[in-house]
């Protein structure tokens, strides 16, 4: 019984046993447990939550691995963290961490503006950002074993996660529909690779899984996201920046398993105290917006 | 035959692709009356403790012990963990098979593998059967009612049975062989007597 460790298969399917779930940021040991308790079925493990980076401003860069250990130790759901878009170094600590699922992540400030991480390098799988079709494909092709749909993050408005999706799906729609004779070309405009592009083609999904993040703070929005067909979601700040972080969590737990029972989200909805106050997309200035980062 | 998936998180649609390709009727279940009308449920991967937590929320606990009784149940990994009567931490758990489990028995994400198993009672036994583990349990202890089914070259048991229940510490529904699911099915028509 010969093992071969970590196969794509392997990585990719870490990322499949997390489908229909919510993975969330967390900043301290006691906030892994509260997650956990509440049902998430991973965290990301992070110093400061988007909503707290956007507003303090200055480089962003991967937590202290401390930080990381000790939720790490606390919880027995898969542990994520964040290093910036192209710093391998970063992505290496990690690794060595043994954290189970890496987020080369635009939150934090990029390290790299032409490159991102070679993530077939790596033994640990990898989670990256995408706004289209051919953003997500680029990452999977450099390795990427799992998509998220980019939102803007630390915002608490899910405007921009439903642009993202509807955009993703939409270009599979429209791959689908695309003639053999025309691949290359329509690989070419998204920027995309062109075998991958075949077999979107053919199987009409994104090779990995593609969960939805930026800007997710309700139960509702959870639904929204998994109706419009993403495979589970992400939550950041609107968790713990909200007025009853463990009753929020585990509603938008209930509400991500239950997306199309109207009747359950209604009653999952109820009394959940105060939300993340948030801040309206529009009236962030153009430069200061997290989604643009990513080649 | 109709066969339920539960999905209440993580790789249920795998297991519904590898049932079609069977040409086995499969529905998703989410709350306690979807199990009516069937034959035989799979509790897919995922987070045992997820699907746990949502098993208590919704009344699925007593629901699926009942239905243990006399239907066909099988787990992979979270699924398998959920079947069993202990995993050394505190979680909710249906205790329907007298196996003991360790979670992520092997390491973490790191230290996921896939290996080749010789599965003799499989149909045909040959090839040998391409198992994918991902943070995966041991089944630490089988007694009483159960037996061990598969165990690695080292011992460690990675599938055991117990009547119409059968738990998996890895994921057939992640590989195009259907073999697994196949043994199920003729699992799930046999007389209820365990």
């Amino acid at each position: 019984m010969e093992q071969q460790v970590s196969g794509f298969a392997v990585k990719k399917g870490l990322a499949q046993m997390l489908k229909g779930g919510v993975i969330m940021d967390v900043v301290t040991a006691e906030h892994a447990r509260i997650a956990e308790d509440a049902g998430a079925v991973a965290v990301m493990a992070l110093e400061r939550v988007p909503a707290d980076i956007r507003a303090s401003g200055g480089v962003a860069r991967m937590s202290d691995p401390e930080l990381i250990l000790r939720i790490m130790e606390t919880v027995s759901i898969p542990v994520m963290a964040k290093c910036r878009i192209g710093h391998f170094v970063e992505a290496q600590i990690l690794e060595a961490l043994g954290v189970d699922y890496i987020d080369e992540s635009e939150v934090l400030t990029p390290a790299d503006k032409a490159h991102h991480i070679y993530k077939h390098a790596f033994k640990v799988p990898f989670v990256c950002g995408c706004r289209n079709l051919g953003e997500a494909l680029r990452r999977v092709g450099e390795g990427a074993a799992m998509i998220r749909t980019k939102g803007e993050a630390g915002t608490g408005d899910v405007v921009e996660a439903v642009r993202h999706a509807r955009q993703v799906l939409g270009d599979i729609r429209t791959l689908q529909a695309v003639p053999e004779e025309e691949v290359m070309a329509f690989a070419k405009n998204l920027g995309a690779p062109y075998e991958l592009c075949l077999e979107v083609r053919q199987t009409g999904r994104m090779p990995v899984v593609n969960f939805a993040a930026g800007g997710i703070a309700t139960p509702a929005d959870a639904a929204l996201m998994m109706q419009l067909g993403v495979d589970g979601v992400f939550v950041g700040s609107g968790i713990f920046k909200s007025g009853d972080p463990a009753k929020r969590a585990a509603a938008i737990v209930k509400a991500t398993t239950h997306y199309q029972d109207a009747k359950l989200l209604a009653e999952v909805s109820r009394n959940l105290g105060e939300p993340m106050v948030g801040r309206q997309i529009s009236s962030i200035p153009e430069q200061d917006l997290i989604a643009k980062r990513g080649w | 035959m109709k066969i339920g998936v539960l999905a209440l998180q993580g790789d249920f649609i795998e297991h519904r692709h590898s049932l079609d390709s069977l040409g086995a009727e499969s529905v998703e279940v989410r709350l306690p009356g979807q199990l009516e009308g069937l034959d035989a449920l799979i509790i897919p991967g995922g987070e045992s403790t997820t699907i746990g937590k949502l098993m208590v929320a919704y009344g699925l606990l007593d629901a699926l012990r009942a239905f243990a009784r006399e239907k066909a149940i099988w787990g992979t990994c979270a699924g398998a963990i959920l079947l069993s009567q202990d995993t050394g931490r505190e979680q909710d758990l249906l205790h329907v098979m007298d196996i003991r489990i360790a979670r992520n028995a092997f390491g973490r994400q790191v230290d996921s593998f896939e290996t080749e198993l010789h599965v003799p009672f499989l149909t045909p036994a040959e090839p040998p059967y391409h198992a994918v583990f991902i943070r995966a349990p041991i089944i630490t202890e089988v007694f009483g009612r159960a037996s061990a089914l598969i165990k690695l070259e080292d011992g460690r048991v990675v599938a055991a049975r117990q009547g119409k229940l059968l738990a998996t510490s890895f994921h057939p529904e992640l590989t195009q062989d259907t073999r697994f699911h196949r043994y199920f099915l003729e699992m799930a028509q046999l007389p209820h007597a365990e």
